[in-house]
């Protein structure tokens, strides 16, 4: 997911680039990754690298498909700010990366949070797919108990997948909670009333896209 | 030399038939409030963004101090250049103190540096820093945030200033205030300053030189007195209202008309101020009902002024019907 995320800001800035190979790259990583199924780019990656371990195979895999996704989200987050701050950051004498780092990703940031929060909760249960090549996720595991073979198979399937969905939505409701959290505290912020954790997190932001300097 | 020079600056959009700007040639003095002034789409805007390069001429040259802007990166010239925007354009995700630390911070000044700078703008602007300092924009009203806005365009203490229409979003009356509060800062700071408006008023009111445009040409750049006295064209006189006898007395100090003081003469007449202009005197001698007026500098007596004085100077100047048309 966090290379989702990354991969997604520079693919979004690519997009939005007026340098036109950048746009051409970021136009055909999004149309590819976007246009084919995941479970798809998931066995090609396991055939492609097929010395590599299967657990760094999901996280490319899956990871490149949520860059194409993230990436059409941060474009919307991107084109949502003022064209009018951009210029007052040009005017101050701001250099193409200082306003994209200070001024427009942060306040996009605010923007692109509720989407992300879908997109997370979709990546979570996305890893179930990872199971086709031979990763042990959650649902892998769960059929391997129960189609144990030296078992006789004594557990019940429907109970054991049952299980596992009740696991996937704890997980999922955990993420859901954290979202509304961060949404509420931005959403003070909007509202003028500067929240000590949308400090706290704008700070973060800022710290986190604009390095030591911000 | 001139702070700022157009020289024969053009400017043309691919996708528009004719040109934004067209031969524009002025040459600015450091130190001048000059006021860029025309109806919409005159190129007044355009004409200003070039000299930061927010927008590139076609054809011609603009120099800065003597230095052809294109001698300089980008980002070194907009930081010699503050510049205030029609919306405000504060950032709102940063603090009041932020947003005017901006430029200070690019060019990388000391900490402590910074924080006083910031103080004393605050100080400047007449928006208590102990109060403000950690206010978010959204926090502050219109006016307000202008204030700010100059604050931050004059943090790193440019020599010239950018205007574009600064104070179009607001009401009247806090806009007066404004104005006011901007003279007094000029006569502080003395910038150098481009000021774009479309509001006769406004521009009477600030400009040393009024640059009057349309459809991308300078029809006239001069004093306003001069502008309202002597329009260069019927559109000019129209615009600027040259015909109103009271906005002409408006600009004249009554210091230019006033008598020495006779002596023996009694003290009881209303008193006016000597910066105070002959429409104000006009109003107070028809409140009074009298002839005459003391005039005081600073408290002090410095003149008498009369009714027939204020006759002679409306008078003096040709009204637009007398132009060829």
């Amino acid at each position: 997911m966090v290379m989702g995320v990354i991969l997604g800001v520079f693919a979004a800035l690519g997009k939005t680039s007026k340098i036109l190979p950048l746009r051409i790259i970021a136009e055909v990583y999004i149309w590819l990754f976007r246009g084919t199924p995941v479970l798809v780019q998931l066995i090609l990656w396991y055939t492609i690298l097929s010395q590599t371990p299967e657990f760094t195979i999901a996280l490319i895999a899956l990871g490149l498909n949520e860059g194409a996704y993230m990436a059409e989200i941060v474009r919307a987050g991107l084109e949502a700010i003022d064209k009018g701050q951009t210029e007052a950051a040009q005017s101050l004498g701001m250099r193409y990366g200082q306003i994209m780092r200070r001024i427009v990703l942060p306040q996009a940031m605010r923007v692109v949070i509720p989407p992300t929060g879908n997109e997370v909760i979709s990546m979570l249960k996305t890893t179930s797919l990872a199971s086709v090549i031979a990763l042990s996720e959650l649902l892998q595991r769960t059929q391997n108990i129960y189609t144990c073979s030296s078992c006789d198979g004594a557990f019940h399937p429907l109970e054991l997948l049952m299980i596992a969905a009740i696991y996937y939505l704890i997980l999922t409701s955990i993420f859901t909670v954290i979202q509304r959290y961060i949404e509420s505290r931005l959403g003070d912020r909007r509202a003028g009333e500067a929240g000590r954790f949308g400090d706290w997190f704008g700070g973060r932001m800022q710290q986190a896209i604009g390095g030591r300097r911000a | 030399m001139p702070a700022v020079a157009f020289e024969h600056v053009s400017k043309r959009y691919s996708t528009g038939e004719h040109a934004a700007v067209k031969d524009c040639t002025l040459l600015v003095e450091t130190g001048a409030f000059v006021v860029l002034l025309g109806p919409s789409g005159c190129g007044k805007t355009t004409l200003l963004k070039m000299v930061n390069r927010l927008i590139e001429p076609s054809e011609g040259r603009i120099t800065v101090d003597g230095e052809d802007i294109h001698s300089l990166p980008e980002t070194a010239l907009r930081r010699r250049i503050g510049y205030v925007i029609q919306q405000v354009g504060l950032f709102p995700h940063m603090s009041v103190e932020q947003n005017i630390a901006v430029v200070p911070r690019l060019l990388h000044w000391p900490k402590e540096r910074t924080s006083e700078r910031t103080d004393a703008l605050l100080e400047l602007v007449g928006l208590p820093p102990d109060e403000y300092r950690r206010r978010r924009p959204r926090e502050l009203s219109g006016g307000q945030q202008q204030r700010v806005g100059l604050a931050r365009a004059i943090a790193a203490d440019p020599a010239i200033l950018l205007m574009d229409e600064p104070f179009g979003a607001i009401d009247a009356i806090t806009r007066a205030r404004l104005q006011d509060e901007l003279l007094r800062i000029q006569a502080q700071v003395r910038k150098t300053v481009l000021f774009v408006t479309h509001d006769v008023e406004e521009a009477l009111r600030l400009a040393d030189v009024l640059v009057v445009m349309r459809e991308g040409r300078i029809l006239q750049a001069a004093h306003p007195r001069t502008i309202l006295s002597q329009p260069a064209d019927p559109f000019v006189a129209e615009l600027v209202g040259a015909s109103d006898l009271l906005r002409r007395l408006s600009l004249i100090p009554i210091g230019e008309t006033m008598h020495p003081l006779p002596t023996g003469k009694p003290a009881e007449l209303p008193i006016i101020e000597r910066r105070e202009s002959l429409r104000a005197a006009l109003a107070k001698l028809l409140d009074s009902g009298g002839q005459s007026l003391i005039v005081v500098d600073s408290g002090v007596p410095a003149g008498l002024i009369e009714l027939s004085d204020i006759y002679a100077a409306a008078r003096q100047a040709p009204s637009a019907e007398a132009l060829p048309a």
